[in-house]
């Protein structure tokens, strides 16, 4: 049987290169890249090398990248941390229906300790607009969090825009995005974008798991949360996991490659896996619009499909694609983002598949796809 | 090459490093997806909780998997002053703790917590009538290393345990981070502790990983929120690479302390023995401590030097611990046994593993000594 993955958001596999690396890292750089010895030293060199490739591909000093343990320590850390810090100014946030938990859940606590928080509704193409932000402002506001592009649609939020908007007009605002599922997709500028922070995970662009890191402007007071050692220019305690971050780094050199080819072979694979179940007349609607989406994200309504049995049958054919999000998965919870499209009792939430391309996805695998969709749903 | 900062980080056994590789090319899936290659991940993560679980007497139940030890102990002490704080904002903990443990502690100052901070002996040692005293009607954590990283002092648990146990609602937490590989440990000896901190890289496993183990019953406020993974305790996608290399770096390390124990203590005679008889050498290890770290100094000479004259010699050692030791050279371990500055700036530390074989031993002893004589003659 044939084995297809079209679940690239929730994880990649590790590149082949990124495992080479990394095997090799294991043994080469022996030392605590704190130590003062000359092992600790060469670690530390590898270490400031990584930190100046990432931080130069999203345009930032390599003194604005923090090193964590991944997306969800990194939102965790930029929401927690900036409202606790802040909260002198204000106690109001403003962010989006559809975040990933990890910037909803920290949100939530927040709301438990006193602090306000507006979530801005997401119209039919999954999309905020920067005048809705800029009418939720109020005197109070300290942080503005929007994801950069949606894990589930794909919708991309006008970032640089809403960025332009505060810079011009309300420099003292804190603004954040969660860039886990566009970063190595998009081409992002955070100077362009004014953007204070911006988290980004390794294992979504087929780097290891357990390492991501936080842009942080260095304009911006961000205390730690982890405390200990005074590690990462002491915004994150803990033994620098120098491997891993030697994984990032090559990954993030693999994404450069082809960036813009894959978003084009992407986009073209959605559109033929669409005009297949148009062909055998399957009544199927894109979640969001085809446009202005993270080119490897598709989410589709099967109209009159439950979803939850088609991926099980799907997954027997060997075919693994998802639901929503992989981090709400093992709870049969519905998407709240696909809630916040539709309503909370919209049949599509119950009837939508998300399909999401990476490096290895061939032409074939979305042919293949279609074609056992087709099969199953006319069963 | 003799590398004798085993407490600062290990490397990684190549049988671990396999296992990684083995697992990154072949179990690509995220372990809460609900596909087939989802669950293939999620089996193989949960056969590794409960091989470790196994070998340490512990319940799978109660194995929570961290980004290491750092995120660890500030996990447990935040989530407890948090789950706790209508109880009472009292924690004791000692004055020799490890930088994540100590900077958590400050941290909950600032909001409002109160710590008592219970002094040491000239050994290192926890006085545990002081302890007794401390405790208060509020208290809800005691937090107390097992072994200490800078001297090697073992704390008395089984006595602090006996005395917690007419307090049942305290939370009786320890950073056990110094043991594991190290020393003979089990905490089915000390059926008091609650909470327990490890971390992988210690135990030649990778570095980025490590657990906790929470006793069944006990609450934690969850640090990391967000996907609700490890049972909505640490959210974040599993790092299962990592994850299954632990568990193999674990039964490796145990496997090979069975006879090590005599070996390190035999090793640690050697050098104490030789270290005592040196009129210029002033040793801030107990002779009891835990055999793989041995603290001393040069007198009149800074750690920093001896560092660096060891290391012309192929021999690898430390200040203090290298999480302070880039920034802060003196160790707060030695400060708090009531050192004076200008000894204490002279320390330097040994931290051996069982891998270092006595030709190893043998030629540190003769390092030292010529590195002894020559400073006598600068003096």
């Amino acid at each position: 049987m044939e084995k297809i993955y079209l679940d690239y958001a929730s994880t990649s596999p590790m590149h082949p290169e990124v495992i080479q690396n990394m095997t090799e890292a294991f043994s080469e750089y022996v030392g605590n890249a704190s130590s003062i010895h000359q092992f600790g030293q060469k670690s530390r060199g590898r270490l400031d090398r990584a930190r100046r490739a990432i931080s130069k591909s999203i345009n930032a000093k390599p003194v604005e990248v923090v090193f964590t343990s991944g997306g969800t320590e990194s939102d965790n850390m930029a929401i927690f941390q900036c409202a606790r810090a802040h909260q002198n100014k204000g106690k109001h946030i403003i962010t989006t229906a559809i975040e990933h938990p990890a910037v909803l859940r920290p949100l939530e606590k927040l709301e438990s300790e006193g602090f306000k928080v507006t979530y801005l509704p997401v119209d039919s193409k999954g999309e905020v607009t920067t005048q809705q932000v800029e009418a939720a402002i109020t005197s109070e506001t300290i942080l503005v969090t929007i994801m950069y592009g949606n894990n589930e649609i794909g919708s991309i939020m006008p970032i640089q825009s809403i960025g332009r908007m505060l810079n011009e007009n309300y420099s003292h605002i804190i603004f954040h995005t969660d860039a886990v599922q566009a970063y190595g997709i998009e081409s992002i500028d955070v100077k362009e974008c004014h953007l204070d922070m911006l988290s980004v995970s390794a294992h979504k662009i087929n780097g290891p798991k357990g390492v991501g890191c936080l842009y942080i402007n260095e304009n911006i007071h961000l205390p730690a949360m982890l405390v200990g050692g005074n590690q990462e220019m002491k915004k994150r305690a803990g033994t620098e996991n120098l491997p891993a971050i030697i994984g990032f780094d090559k990954a993030v050199e693999i994404t450069q490659r082809d960036q813009s080819d894959r978003k084009k072979r992407y986009t073209a694979w959605k559109i033929v896996l669409l005009e297949e179940l148009k062909k055998a007349n399957i009544d199927v609607r894109v979640n969001g619009t085809l446009d202005n989406k993270l080119a490897h994200i598709l989410s589709i309504h099967l109209v009159g499909t439950a979803a939850e049995k088609l991926i099980i049958q799907l997954d027997l054919n060997g075919i693994a694609v998802s639901v929503g999000s992989a981090c709400t998965a093992g709870s049969p919870e519905p998407s709240h983002v696909l809630q916040a499209l539709h309503g909370q009792n919209g049949t599509a939430v119950h009837e939508s598949l998300r399909i999401s391309m990476g490096l290895n996805t061939k032409e074939s695998d979305i042919l293949y796809l279609a074609k056992k969709i087709i099969q199953l749903t006319k069963k | 090459m003799i590398y004798l900062d085993n407490s600062a980080t290990t490397k990684m056994y190549p049988e671990v490093v396999e296992t990684f590789a083995t697992v990154a090319n072949n179990f690509s899936g995220n372990p809460s997806s609900l596909h087939r290659l989802g669950e293939e991940a999620s089996i193989l993560m949960e056969r590794s909780r409960i091989q470790i679980a196994d070998l340490l007497g512990m319940s799978a139940s109660e194995i929570v998997f961290t980004s290491g030890g750092t995120e660890g102990d500030n996990w447990v002490i935040k989530g407890t002053a948090i789950e706790k704080m209508p109880y009472g904002k009292h924690i004791i903990t000692s004055t020799i703790e490890h930088p994540a443990v100590y900077q958590s502690m400050k941290q909950l100052e600032t909001l409002g917590w109160e710590v008592s901070y219970v002094p040491v002996d000239e050994n290192g040692i926890i006085s545990v009538k002081l302890l007794e005293e401390a405790l208060r009607e509020d208290t809800v954590l005691v937090s107390v290393m097992a072994v200490n990283n800078e001297v090697g002092s073992i704390q008395p648990l089984k006595e602090i345990g006996k005395i917690l146990e007419n307090y049942p609602s305290i939370h009786f937490h320890v950073d056990a981070v110094q043991t594991l590989g190290k020393i003979p440990f089990n905490l089915n000896d000390y059926p008091r502790v609650d909470m327990a901190v490890f971390s992988a890289h210690k135990f030649h496993g990778p570095k980025g990983i490590g657990f906790v183990y929470i006793k069944k019953g006990r609450v934690l406020a969850p640090l990391l929120t967000g996907g609700g993974q490890e049972n909505n305790l640490r959210s974040g996608t599993e790092n299962l690479p990592a994850i299954v290399a632990m568990a193999k770096a674990l039964r490796m390390s145990l496997d090979k302390l069975t006879d090590a124990p005599i070996q390190l203590e035999k090793q640690h005679k050697i050098i104490m023995g030789f270290l005592d008889n040196q009129s210029t050498v002033d040793v801030f290890s107990s002779s009891k401590g835990a055999p793989h770290i041995i603290c001393f100094g040069i007198s009149g000479i800074k750690g920093e030097v001896v560092v660096h004259a060891l290391e012309k010699k192929g021999i690898y050692i430390s200040t203090t611990s290298a999480c302070s030791s880039k920034k802060q050279l003196n160790s707060s371990t030695l400060y708090a046994m009531n050192i004076p500055k200008r000894k204490a700036e002279s320390a330097v530390r040994i931290s051996m593993d069982v891998e270092n074989t006595s030709a190893e031993i043998d030629q540190l002893v003769d390092s030292l000594q010529e590195t002894i004589v020559k400073f006598k003659d600068i003096r």
